[in-house]
């Protein structure tokens, strides 16, 4: 499978899909505007709380085509962070101190040449990362084998997409032979030390619903995983996070393809949930795109929604002005306040 | 009047019905909702056997409903199937397991 971009699809074209979410494929559908559910709360103009956590995209490429991404990442895709760009995010890292986690995520972040280096040092201004890792990329090649090992001396916690702990479901999501690399590389992660007790070396896992509805009760997955993980492979984890999926890229082009768009739109608009609204991540999170460019969140990077003030990049990370900013909404952001609530940290409500 | 008898739409005003009869209708709602909590049996089993049932009582709401939430709370497809089967093989087996009763007629009247 190719990624949207390279096939042409009109749904690479951000404005496209931008307008699509917000008005539907022929421009008519009309559901509650997400900034009337904030303004009912006293939300609205949407801010931000402090900002503690930096999500950097390092690159869109990615081993892997997953049926669902929402970054539309792939093999094909070129984009990737320089070290410059690395460099200004570090310079930001040590002028706010209040940024304590680093959550570095792609595409697949290891494709990122520099990556290794960014991992070190960050570590050495002694914050907390996050590696979002396919899995699959430990076993794709000779020079990744070692990953766990790198992961366990940087201290770094890792988390992983498995959407779910059958073949069936992961490979339907995210290509053939995906689960069983997955499982695979679940091992070696387990036998550096990852998951294990005492360690305090954290792997978490992250289920997407394969298909167009929301997550199960995250408690009760995290139970069957844990039961079925164990059982099967004696594989260990710490926490597992359901996220739902937003209608962004090449899930959108899935909604649509399959003629869920509107059922799936109308489903979270009926799932609202005036508590996940107070905690959403974009509150905390501010989210650095490959270029350096600056966003609310990790889904209004992938629509090429910027930040609404002056301080638009990484060159020019300003916290005072972030701070000020009102957080720019749509109405995708229905995908995060549905049901339990969704973040890059799973439920939230 | 519908020129159909079922309207998938309705199945979102299956809570109307309260509006006719309150009383009623929220005591079977909050009944409803108590019996698909995980109890004894998990919510998920629960889906799974309500999927069953609702292939017996043909109802089409149900059956829509119920495949959408097993396959959401991680039923396979395999399984949803099994379990349709289940359902088909008990209503089978009782209509068939009355030929006992037309073969105890039968001897009793033939010579």
């Amino acid at each position: 499978m190719r990624s949207l971009k390279a096939q042409n699809s009109l749904l690479a074209n951000t404005r496209e899909q931008v307008e699509i979410i917000e008005h539907g494929q022929t421009g008519e559908f009309a559901l509650v505007p997400f900034q009337q559910k904030l303004e009912k709360i006293n939300l609205y103009p949407f801010k931000p709380n402090q900002i503690e956590i930096f999500q950097v995209n390092i690159g869109k490429m990615c081993n892997q085509t997953c049926r669902h991404c929402h970054v539309d990442a792939g093999p094909d895709r070129k984009e990737i962070m320089t070290r410059d760009t690395m460099t200004q995010c570090l310079e930001a890292l040590v002028n706010n101190p209040q940024i304590q986690i680093v959550d570095i995520t792609g595409g697949a972040p290891e494709l990122n040449p520099d990556f290794r280096w960014f991992v070190e040092m960050i570590k050495e201004l002694n914050r907390h990362v996050i590696v979002r890792s396919n899995l699959t990329i430990i076993l794709s090649n000779k020079k990744f084998f070692d990953l766990p090992e790198f992961f366990r001396d940087q201290q770094a916690e890792v988390i992983s997409s498995l959407p779910f702990y059958t073949k069936d479901r992961t490979d339907r999501q995210r290509g053939d032979g995906v689960f069983e690399q997955s499982i695979k590389a679940l091992q070696l992660l387990n036998e550096a030390g990852y998951g294990k007790e005492k360690t305090g070396l954290i792997l978490n896992l992250v289920y997407n619903p394969c298909g167009a509805f929301l997550p199960p009760s995250q408690a009760i997955l995290e139970k069957e995983y844990k039961n079925a993980l164990f059982d099967k492979y004696k594989i260990e984890f710490n926490n597992l996070y359901t996220i739902t999926n937003l209608p962004i890229s090449r899930f959108l082009d899935f909604l649509i393809s399959s003629g869920n768009y509107e059922i799936y739109m109308e489903k979270l608009v009926n799932a609202y949930n005036p508590a996940a609204a107070t905690k959403v991540m974009c509150r905390n999170t501010i989210s650095v795109g490959w270029d350096g460019h600056l966003y609310d969140c990790d889904f209004n990077q992938m629509l090429d929604l910027k930040v609404s003030c002056s301080s638009k990049h990484i060159s020019q990370f300003n916290t005072k002005i972030l701070n000020d900013r009102n957080i720019v909404i749509g109405q995708h952001c229905y995908g995060c306040t549905a049901g339990a609530g969704s973040s890059c940290g799973g439920a939230i409500a | 009047m519908s020129e159909n008898y079922y309207n998938s739409k309705d199945l979102a005003k299956f809570g109307n019905v309260s509006d006719f009869q309150k009383e009623l209708g929220e005591k079977f709602f909050s009944y409803y909702s108590e019996v698909f909590k995980d109890s004894e049996l998990t919510a998920k089993e629960k889906s799974l056997i309500a999927l069953a049932v609702a292939h017996v009582v043909q109802c089409p709401y149900c059956i829509d409903a119920y495949s959408s939430d097993a396959f959401e709370k991680g039923w396979s497809e395999s399984q949803m199937m099994e379990a349709v089967h289940v359902a088909c093989a008990i209503r089978g087996g009782a209509s068939l397991v009355h030929g006992v009763q037309m073969m105890n007629h039968v001897k009793q009247i033939a010579m």
